[in-house]
């Protein structure tokens, strides 16, 4: 029975073929949704710790679409640094200034209808220009990246981006303990 | 998979992202809604990557994760120094410095 089915899968030419696109688009449109909806209730959520779980289901989210985009290591350091390293920082950050706004009346500020105005304008011009000029560009990426490949970019044509990065890092983590230390 | 569809997607997440920055008034909400916005971006340099079927898309991505979590470092010790000066994170109230 399995045989059966992976000879069927064998045949098929990977991430081109129809029945593939099929299964990709379904699983974008169900991500998609899934990401907008976390979103829109992370931003309109009155209590904050919701809002970090919120996030990371959008951040999950975002991993699925890099494995749908066939970038598996940009997914996995997502999944990594941002849910594993980032939304435990919040949550500790959340923690340590619990009781700052008491039960939270007025989180939101006044001008509610300019920030909507806003956002349904940037969505509006920039899906304008994309439609514009990508009409139908498809996406036909063969095979997907493989972490060699990254690898070779990095330390080669970006070793000195990379260098930097690595200051930068050394340079935000002493500057975070310089600014949050309590007797300086 | 039209190159579109994921363009869109993230430009409607960036829009809640600058929604949430602009209306929240809690510091660490604000902070939360700039990743937001740091990952909608991260979704349009991949999807160049896969459209154009080259690395250093995926490259910069990477990038800015490590910035991200380099800025969200520096951000949450700041709202922390402030939430110890002056009881309070609410970003309206904080105007010292207004002219």
């Amino acid at each position: 029975m399995t045989g059966f089915f992976l000879s069927q899968i064998e045949g098929l030419d990977p991430l081109t073929s129809g029945e593939v696109l099929v299964a990709q688009n379904v699983f974008f449109a169900l991500i998609a949704l899934v990401m907008i909806l976390a979103a829109l209730r992370m931003v309109t959520t009155e209590n904050i710790v919701h809002a970090a779980l919120y996030l990371v289901i959008v951040l999950a989210g975002a991993a699925g679409m890099f494995i749908l985009l066939g970038a598996e290591f940009v997914a996995v350091t997502q999944i990594l640094v941002y849910i594993g390293a980032i939304i435990v920082l919040f949550l500790f950050g959340i923690m340590l200034t619990k009781g700052s706004f008491g039960t939270e009346e007025g989180e939101f500020r006044e001008r509610n209808q300019m920030a909507v105005l806003v956002g349904v304008l940037i969505v509006a011009v920039t899906s304008g220009s994309f439609i514009d000029s990508f009409r139908d560009a498809e996406l036909n990426r063969e095979a997907p990246s493989t972490t060699a490949e990254i690898g070779d970019t990095i330390f080669g044509q970006f070793i000195i981006p990379f260098e930097a990065i690595s200051v930068l890092l050394l340079a935000a983590l002493i500057g975070s303990v310089v600014i949050a230390r309590r007797d300086l | 998979m039209l190159l579109n569809q994921f363009l869109i997607l993230s430009a409607v997440l960036f829009s809640i992202g600058v929604y949430g920055v602009l209306t929240r008034r809690n510091g660490v909400m604000v902070l939360m809604s700039i990743e937001l916005i740091l990952n909608s971006v991260n979704i349009n340099l991949v999807a160049f990557a896969a459209f154009r079927e080259a690395i250093p898309g995926e490259v910069f991505a990477l990038f800015v994760i490590a910035v991200a979590a380099a800025e969200v470092g520096v951000g949450l010790a700041m709202v922390l120094l402030l939430y110890r000066n002056r009881r309070n994170i609410d970003l309206a109230e904080i105007d010292s410095m207004k002219g």
